[in-house]
């Protein structure tokens, strides 16, 4: 289920950042975040399929009887493996590319500055996405693939770090010589570039299938996978949402508040996962409940312990950042932080029909200027001419609806439940297909 | 700018966007149809116990499938064809006998894997069993799906509702349809023929 | 786009406005069907032709790609579509390739008692 809607917002993604740009909006006019959730998409529509396979055969096995993974039938548990980490390595690029697109976004706003390299940046980007299918038994160095298979996977794991190294210059570079304003959103930004750099180069360690012979299902990987992860995307997303969390709800989020939840996440993130590279090394296994106390690691996971709580402290005052907001949150004007792109030039929240006249755009940065070209002109505040809306639709939901109902008959074990839910799909999906367009 | 409906108004590629889309998805089924071709492969000739391709699988009869499969393909361009010139009798009868023929098929497969099971052969014996039966079982749902779907769009051709206005709703049934037929035409080869 | 209404009653009148933009034209389309089939008795004949076994893998192979490309290119349309279709189609393609060609290399000799230690 989870695949089909992942694959229908790909096919929709792509259509729509590819086919339905304003008029001038060429793709090297296409903001950073955009360009970032495109390559995201293509990797999102190549790689869902073959996890979907993969937990297809694993229904297989355990519904019907076949012998998928069965070592006993000849077939191996390997192939499991292979088939997730197809999908396994191209998710964390889906994970990652859309929080890097947000900085790209974040960071020369605040820096006054246009992104440094922006070419550079976009195909850097792209270049991760392909590359990104390149790697995934990097995944399985321990499960004996031999020596050939392991130094492929280890090069090619070590080349993807090039065009992310070189994203990360791109980003300090737009900072250096930037007139900074140390806005929640920068704070954010920033945290991640850093915490990126630690998390991608215990990822670099990994790439060495005798370093990885020891990493691997320890607590050093859960190091590395809570720095990108967490430090990664959770920063990026929250630097995401602090600045556009105005645009979205029409109401700023309190400066001070924001900068506590911060500090308190940032604290609490290394101290939660910074031991955990030793602990790792001293030898913890990962994806345990427990440990001997003779491993020596209690007081580092105790560290770890107290940075956990901290996150959830800084949560707890973000939370009350955005329930505040929604009756005290100073109103937001269109233009709070001074962007550069589209969405500054309309009201905070939008209008449903976003642009009251589409903006014809002319260049990167149309609400800035630059030695090259002046701001652009808003659209007018009242659109002139009648714009037309489609309208909703609830047979989208009920076709959705039949498929809880089928997987309800596997949880069941009652076949005729299936046949429900396949009525119900077909259903909604007929009376979906056939409603007039306009309504 | 008019805004008329989705389908005709300008877009920044100059290209139709529901053909986008689909050709999207059928990139995305190319990954699909690659792992279970994939794993069909990497577990050929592993099965511990038969019954084995070669004493199982029906070359003439299969044959014959294939063919049907691509007569089909035949009738669906025909079917388009006849569409965007606005000929509907044709398209009607074209896009019936795409279904009719795609019907044939399945009834095939059913022989087929009836077949199959008689001759000790089920989705649990062995690796060759498991293999088999979910790669031609996914391709026949989707065969399934594209006979329901070509024969909706006969429906609403019958209720003179389809029509070349609308003539990219059938080029789009096309293109799913020869795909399904492209991806038999690869697992004829390397299922049934290369053993 | 395409779509006049342009009342054709058989199947070949139509052609001269399909040629005009560059689609195949019915007769195109039958002659490809012929050569599908022409295709396939080849490749049912390679099969049962015993003197052709030591080269059957390659053949088959070589003749069912020029199926996949026959049917992709002409009845798919994409030889005379945006190269952006062809860019949808061809780099998953490709890509699932690759990964089926890894897979292979992968696994080659890993099942077996020899290989267990470890591939190629």
């Amino acid at each position: 289920m989870l695949g089909i809607s992942s694959l229908a917002a790909g096919f929709n993604f792509i259509v729509t950042i590819l086919n339905l740009r304003a008029p001038g909006m060429k793709m090297m006019r296409v903001p950073t975040f955009s360009w970032m959730t495109l390559v995201t998409n293509f990797l999102i529509i190549t790689a869902f399929p073959v996890i979907t396979v993969g937990l297809l055969f694993l229904m297989f096995d355990r519904f019907f009887g076949t012998h998928f993974y069965v070592r006993e039938a000849g077939a191996t548990p390997i192939l499991w493996q292979h088939l997730f980490w197809l999908f396994g390595h191209p998710e964390v690029y889906i994970l990652i590319l859309p929080a890097m697109g947000i900085v790209s976004e974040v960071l020369p706003t605040f820096a006054r500055k246009p992104l440094f390299g922006y070419t550079v940046v976009v195909y850097s980007g792209i270049l991760i996405g392909f590359m990104g299918w390149g790697v995934w038994s990097h995944h399985m160095f321990s499960v004996g693939l031999g020596p050939i298979a392991d130094s492929v996977f280890s090069a090619t794991s070590m080349l993807i770090a090039v065009p992310t190294g070189v994203k990360i210059f791109n980003w300090i570079a737009t900072l250096w010589g930037g007139d900074i304003r140390g806005t929640t959103a920068l704070h954010f930004a920033v945290g991640f570039v850093a915490m990126f750099i630690i998390g991608g180069l215990s990822g670099v360690t990994h790439a060495s299938p005798p370093a990885d012979l020891q990493q691997t299902d320890s607590y050093y990987v859960v190091a590395h996978i809570h720095y990108v992860f967490f430090g990664g995307t959770i920063f990026g997303l929250f630097a995401g949402i602090y600045y556009w969390w105005p645009k979205m709800t029409g109401r700023l989020l309190d400066e001070t508040l924001g900068k506590m939840h911060f500090w308190l996440q940032f604290v609490g993130m290394n101290l939660a996962f910074f031991p955990m590279h030793f602990i790792g090394l001293l030898g913890m296994p990962r994806r345990v409940y427990t440990y001997s106390p003779d491993l020596g690691v209690s007081d580092l996971n105790l560290v770890s312990t107290i940075g956990a709580f901290l996150i959830a402290l800084s949560i707890l005052i973000f939370v009350v950042n955005l329930w505040r907001s929604r009756t005290r949150g100073r109103p937001a004007p269109n233009d709070p932080w001074g962007g550069a792109t589209l969405e500054w030039s309309i009201p905070s929240p939008p209008p449903p029909y976003n642009f009251s006249v589409i903006p014809t755009v002319e260049n990167r940065l149309p609400r800035w200027r630059t030695e090259r070209h002046g701001p652009m002109k808003d659209p007018p505040a009242v659109p002139p001419a009648p714009i037309h809306m489609p309208g909703g639709s609830w047979w989208p939901m009920v076709a959705a609806l039949g498929l809880p109902l089928a997987a309800l008959a596997l949880l069941t074990h009652t076949l005729w439940v299936a046949f429900v839910g396949a009525a119900v799909l077909l259903f909604g999906i007929y009376r979906w297909a056939f409603e007039p367009f306009e309504v | 700018m008019t805004h008329a409906a989705a389908a005709t108004h300008r877009t920044s590629m100059g290209l139709d966007s529901r053909k986008m889309a689909f050709w999207a998805f059928i990139g995305s089924e190319c990954l699909l149809f690659g792992s279970l071709i994939s794993t069909y492969l990497v577990y050929k000739g592993r099965s511990v116990v038969g019954p084995y391709p070669h004493e199982i699988l029906n070359i003439p009869f299969t044959s014959v499938s294939t063919f049907d499969l691509l007569m089909s393909s035949l009738m669906m361009v025909l079917a388009l064809a006849a569409v965007q010139r606005g000929d509907m009798k044709w398209g009607k009868i074209w896009l019936f006998s795409t279904a009719l023929l795609g019907l044939v098929f399945l009834g095939g497969q059913v022989i087929e894997f009836t077949e199959f099971v008689h001759k000790g052969l089920t989705i649990g014996t062995n690796l060759f069993g498991c293999t088999f039966f979910v790669l031609t079982g996914t391709h026949g749902a989707h065969v399934t799906v594209g006979v329901l779907w070509l024969l909706t769009l006969w429906v609403r051709a019958l209720q003179g509702k389809l029509g070349p206005a609308n003539a990219m709703t059938v080029e789009i049934t096309g293109l799913y349809w020869h795909f399904v037929d492209v991806v038999w035409i690869v697992i004829f080869t390397v299922v049934y023929l290369i053993q | 786009m395409s779509g006049d209404a342009r009342g054709g009653t058989t199947g070949t009148r139509a052609a001269g406005h399909e040629a005009a933009h560059g689609h195949p034209t019915v007769g195109v389309y039958l002659r490809i069907a012929a050569v599908l089939v022409v295709l396939t008795v080849l490749e049912v004949g390679v099969f049962y032709v015993p003197a052709f076994h030591p080269v059957l893998v390659p053949t088959l192979l070589v003749l069912s790609a020029v199926k996949f490309t026959l049917v992709v290119l002409f009845y798919m349309h994409l030889r005379s579509d945006s190269r952006f279709f062809s860019f949808l189609f061809g780099a998953p393609l490709m890509l699932a390739a690759v990964v089926l060609v890894a897979l292979l290399l992968l696994f080659f000799g890993a099942l077996t008692l020899r290989g267990a230690s470890g591939g190629g």
